[in-house]
Order: structure tokens, then sequence, then C-alpha cells
């Protein structure tokens, strides 16, 4: 960890990234040599490092340090060579925190990619220059896109074997951009990189002299983590307290978090699905009650009368209400979604899973398919029998026992995701993403 | 903390008198008072740990009120169900059949631990809300996807969860925390001159259960421990570092990783915490 960190300022802010790709992209290489010339390396780490690019590493590159080895952590991986799951890791700079989200591209791709890049703000998707595009490259730029990930960087690597030719880095940059564009990212950025030498990445170095562009760390440090988008007020009740609150302590208090928008004691609230209404009396939080809670927060709202709210319950302000920004939620048992595939056993229309939305957990059952998104071409396919399996997306309709209440996934992310369960192995077996109410 | 509340019958919250468990009561205190906790502490004794500690450890759980249950592994070795190989050996790999125990006696559905993706490459890849079968056993090759804030709590009989809320702090992350929330720790996170023995690179603290090996040359350091379990198997490291200010400072500027400044066991195999943890370890 860089020395220069301010050590009691907490208030630098975080930014979450993902990476995907394959050992044979240099992902690994390119976090690993990253988090060294960020100095988030500690001397432990590179002795182990050193000792285990002797026993397993790739010495064929001449380098003395195999940086692939530092996220490759299970017994398991390093055997066959792989990556298997998520790996998260930490680094800071005096600007900012960072959590990395280093998702593997060989197996169960889809699968590690929606649970990496689910919350991230950005995503750096790596190309091999000596390859070019691969459906790779256009599956992560797709599922980026559907889980809505603000930011993308595109680092075209290995650019030290292609004689760090500005022609491989524009034509790679032009044969990518319009797939992306089509895809409504906020920001698409293009570097070109050599993970393995330490080009572009924390330090410009010299062999690039013709990319003005920001480096990959700069890129990093300087993109807005989190969207001034201004949302509706969305509070969904996820556990009511056992003391109660007010002047009576008569009140019951609801626990949860603000999905989006603010409230103020005094503002008026309507309870969804049961459509009751109440004022809120006040907000609590462990440093003492508060008048204004902001979006993220967590904290207890006391509302001004005993009605029967529970967990799953939702709070929003009343129609399009004084703030302007009255859009309500969609109350509804039936919806439109596309649904990321998870597990080895496909989908099957005639169970039923649970389903887990907000903190509302009911039944659920997939009523129909609609297509098949192909992700290397963005085409949708239209088949007479669709079998979804693992690593598939589809746009489906699902049917639920108890209604949702939610909104689009556009519009909110935290209420218009959800995910579905296999009730017999309970196992994760898709990740959604709500579209609408169902045609 | 209040998903699992909401979701699970029978949790339990794993306090060591550690730093990180004592960040974990602060968040339970943030999420439930002024109600009690809706669920007990559990500390799973070795038997070996630093007397400092155990007398934080209960001064903290009294001035909070709450229930702590203590999982002995002097118990389960009179027992029978802990074999040690010979009576010095560390304790530390064992705890898991003592927590494994505490957890079927109690029927806990759920485990808060302190756990930090950032201290070991096994916990780097596991989930905040980590599946358990009904051996206990961690299967890292075939975890739960885990997104957005949906945590799926379903459980088949036996198993049970372990759930990690602050999985992505850092050491650092929890020394500010600590500072700004001006919570107590015990005071040998703070430099003191202590009796060690220079190992490699490490300082072993000279205790009753680890006395010095015929040869060993004992010393006064100063010193300060980064990390507190288990006394057979954890090292102060060399400091200076007497308040909270200056211990976040030195934590800005380390130089090498907590658990390889301070701990015996994770050096015994280059991989020996995946291995513990299959077992049913933290």
């Amino acid at each position: 960890m860089s020395a220069e960190v301010t050590p009691l300022t907490t208030s630098i802010d975080t930014l979450r990234f993902s990476t995907a790709g394959s050992v044979d992209d240099g992902k690994s290489t390119l976090i690993g040599r990253l988090l060294f010339d960020a100095q988030a390396i500690l001397e432990d780490q590179l002795a182990t490092l050193k000792g285990a690019t002797i026993k397993h590493g790739h010495v064929d590159t001449g380098e003395p340090i195999d940086f692939s080895l530092l996220t490759d952590g299970l017994i398991a991986e390093r055997e066959q060579g792989i990556t298997i799951d998520v790996a998260y890791r930490y680094f800071a700079t005096p600007k900012r925190r960072f959590i990395i989200a280093d998702t593997p591209g060989h197996e169960q791709y889809t699968r590690n990619m929606v649970t990496g890049a689910s919350t991230a703000h950005l995503t750096i998707i790596l190309v091999d220059a000596t390859r070019g595009l691969t459906i790779q490259s256009r599956r992560h730029a797709a599922i980026a896109g559907l889980l809505k990930i603000p930011h993308v960087v595109v680092a075209i690597n290995k650019m030290d074997l292609v004689g760090y030719a500005e022609d491989v880095f524009v034509r790679l940059r032009d044969e990518f951009a319009p797939f992306l564009a089509q895809l409504g990212f906020v920001e698409v950025t293009f570097i070109p990189v050599s993970a393995l030498k330490g080009e572009m990445l924390a330090n410009r170095g010299e062999a690039m002299p013709w990319f003005t562009g920001p480096t990959l760390l700069e890129t990093l440090e300087t993109t807005q983590a989190h969207q001034a988008v201004e949302q509706p007020f969305r509070f969904s009740v996820q556990r009511v307290a056992r003391s109660k609150f007010g002047e009576m302590s008569n009140l019951r208090g609801y626990q949860g978090r603000l999905d989006g928008g603010a409230i103020t004691v005094g503002e008026d609230v309507t309870i969804l699905p049961s459509m009751l209404e109440a004022k809120i009396h006040s907000i609590q939080t462990y440093a003492g009650p508060i008048t204004r809670a902001n979006a993220g927060e967590v904290v207890t709202l006391v509302l001004d009368q005993q009605i029967d709210v529970s967990r799953g319950d939702m709070l929003v302000k009343h129609g399009s209400g004084a703030d302007g920004l009255g859009a309500m939620p969609v109350v509804a048992d039936r919806f439109a979604a596309d649904l990321c595939w998870l597990d080895t056993t496909p989908i099957d229309l005639n169970r039923r899973y649970w389903i887990k939305h907000t903190t509302r957990s009911t039944r659920a059952v997939v009523e129909s398919i609609e297509y098949r998104l192909n992700v290397e071409t963005l085409e949708e396919t239209v088949e007479t029998f669709p079998k979804i399996q693992v690593n598939d997306i589809a746009r489906v309709t699902v049917a639920c026992q108890q209604p949702l209440v939610f909104d689009a996934y556009t519009d909110n992310r935290a209420t218009g995701c959800f995910i579905l369960i296999d009730d017999t192995t309970n196992r994760t077996v898709a990740a959604g993403m709500i579209q609408g109410v169902a045609k | 903390m209040r998903e699992v509340a909401a979701e699970c019958a029978s949790p339990a919250l794993l306090f060591s008198g550690g730093k990180d468990s004592i960040v974990m009561l602060r968040l339970a205190e943030k999420a439930f008072r002024p109600d009690p906790f809706p669920f007990p502490l559990l500390h799973i004794d070795t038997g070996h740990n630093f007397p400092e500690v155990m007398t934080f450890r209960d001064k903290r759980v009294a001035e909070l009120g709450e229930r702590l249950l203590v999982g002995s592994m002097e118990e389960s070795i009179r027992r029978g169900r802990v074999v040690l190989a010979d009576p010095g050996e560390s304790r530390n790999a064992h705890q898991s059949i003592t927590l494994l125990d505490a957890i079927a006696e109690h029927k806990f559905d759920a485990l808060f631990g302190g756990a930090r993706r950032d201290e070991e490459k096994s916990r780097a890849k596991e989930r905040i809300f980590s599946h358990r079968d009904a051996w206990g056993q961690w299967d890292p090759k075939n975890q739960r996807p885990e997104c957005w804030s949906l945590f799926n709590t379903r459980l088949k009989p036996n198993e049970h969860l372990r759930v990690f809320p602050i999985s992505n702090w850092t050491e650092l992350d929890v020394w500010q925390y600590i500072a700004r929330e001006q919570l107590e720790v015990p005071t040998i996170y703070f430099a003191h001159d202590r009796e060690v023995v220079e190992r490699g690179n490490l300082l072993m603290p000279v205790t009753v259960v680890t006395p010095p090996r015929d040869g060993d040359k004992v010393v006064t350091k100063r010193v300060r421990f980064r990390t507190v379990g288990d006394m057979t198997c954890t090292c102060p490291v060399a400091s200076n570092a007497a308040t909270m200010d200056e211990v976040v400072l030195e934590t800005a500027a380390v130089t090498v990783t907590e658990r390889g400044a301070t701990r015996l066991d994770d050096q015994t195999a280059e991989a020996s915490m995946e291995l513990r943890k299959k077992e049913g370890y933290f």
C-alpha cells in the first residue's frame, strides 16, 4: 500500500470494478501488474509470488515474476491452471480505494460475470491484440450492458507482441466501437496496454508515445463512481424492529435501506401493495433520530399510525409528488424479464422456483420464453422449443404467487433485479432484470 | 445482519475479542439498537488465548448486556472429540471441531464472522453468505452466485451459513473504523514490552504455552499485535505505535500482510487456510 495514503481520511470514495477474461488474454497478469505498479503488493506476497513463479509459473515469458499467479488462489486452480471463481482484491491510491471483482473467463462465464459485476461501476474488457475480438469480448460487453454497468474500459492487451503498433489498436477500436455503442454505456474508453511489461497501466511507459489518452490507473481514478441520478423514493421493509417508538411508545419501526430518492420527517408515504397511507413520524438511526434520509442509507422509519406493514412491503411517496419525481412502482404478479441462467440444470417451465426480489420471497414460474439473446450478435433468436442452459440469456415472462412491487431495472437496479432459487437444490439458478409488465 | 435476522431461524455472532469482531459488535449495535441483538455471541476458546483478550471479551460482553456462549476446546479434548498429536501441538486448526460441535449443539443456522477477503487468498474467493453443508464444509468450486444485494439463505437440515458482513473491508478500513467510532480494543494491540524469541522473520511471544526451546535467545522487544488469535500461532510485530492514531498510521504504511507478519499457521503450506476452511474452519 502506498505510504502516501492519508491514513486518517476515510472520506475518499471507492470504485468497484470488475474484470473478465481468460488467462490467455492476460487478465490475471494485468491485475497482478496493476497492483504491483500501484505498490499494492506487500513484501511477503511478492516473496510468495516469486517462489510460486519458479514452481508453477509460465517461465516462457522471460519475466522474473509471473503476476498471473497472484490472483490464482486455490489449490485446484493452480493444478488446472484456471480460475474457478470470482476473487476480490483491494488496493488504494491517494485518490481512491478500489474493489476489484476478478472474474474468470473459462467455465461458468456468465455466472461469474453476473456475480462479480452486478454491483460494479466499471468493467474492464480485455482484448488480446494478437488475436483480435473474440466471442468472449462481445459476450462480456453484452452482459455488462444488460447489467447496466455504466463505464467500460476496453484494454487492448499484449501490445508488446504487435510492436506497439498504433494501427492495430485503431483497427480493433474501430471494429469494437459500433457493437459497444448498441449497449447503452455511459462511457467507453479504449486503452492500449502491455500487462506483461506494465505499459499504460499505472505507468505511461515509453513504448506508445502515440497514445495520449489516460492510462488505465488514471481512468480508474477519475471515473465517476456514483451517478447523481434523481430517483423516486423507494424503501423495501427488511425487518420490523421489536422496540416501539413515539411518545406513547406504540409506533413500530421499519428497518431497511433507501433504494432510491430521499425521505423527510412529516412526508406522506404509501405502503405497497396494500395501498395504505401514513406519514413519516420519525427516522431512527443508531446515532439518534434524523430528519432526512437519502438513497443508500440504512435507517429505521417510524410511521405516525399503527398499520399493517411487514417485511417485503415497499414504502413509496404518493403518485407524482411535490418532488416532481412521482413515478410509482408497478405492483404485479406477472412481468417480463431478461434472465441470466446460472445453473447447470437447464430452465424448466414446469418447475416452481423461489423468487427473491427486494426483501420479498415468493413462488414463481417461468411462464414462457420469448427469445434467447445471441450475445455475440445481439440478435434475438426465437425458437419453437427453446432450451435455456447455463450461461444463456433469455427474455422471459415470469408469474409469481404473490404480487411484487418493482421498477424496470433500467430505472432502478435495486428494485428491478431478482434471483431464482431451485427449491430442491437450494441453488441460485438465475439472475433476472425486470423489463416491465408482461404483455 | 438484518437480512440474516429476518431470514434465519437461529443465528449467532462469532466474537473473539479481536479487532474484526469488535467492529462486528458495533455494526450489530447499529443494526439492532435499541433492541437487544436477535442472536447470542459465540466464542470458540482454544484455552490458549491471551489473558488480556479474555478480560476484554468479558468486559465488552457485560457492557453490551448480551449473551455469550463459549465453545471450549478443553472440553472437546476432555470428551475425546479433539485428539492432539502431542500436548504441545497448536490447537488452532482443531478449533473447527469445537466450532462445528457448538453449531450442532445450539442448532445454529447462520454464524456471523469478521473474516475479510483481503486477509488470504481463499478468503478472497468466498461469498458474503457462504454456504456450508451438513459436514460444515465449504465447497469453493460450487459456491452460490451472489448478485446485487440479494442473498440466498435457503438451507437443508443441518446445513448452515457463514456470513461475513465486512468481507470487503481491509485491515486499514478496520482500524480507521475503530478510530472513528472510538472503540476500545484489547491492550495488546498497542505497543508494549514483551519477551519474544526471534524465529525466522517472526517474533514468537514467550508465554506459558510457548516457552522458549533450548538454545532460544529470549529478548524483550517493543511490540504490538496486529491480530490476536491462539497464543501458539500468533506473533506480535515490532512497533512503537502506542495510540490509536499511531496504529492507523502504521497500518497505512505496512509492507507485510497481516497474516504474513503474524501467523505461524499459514506458513506451513502455501494453501493451508483453504484446507482448514474446507474442514469447517472460520
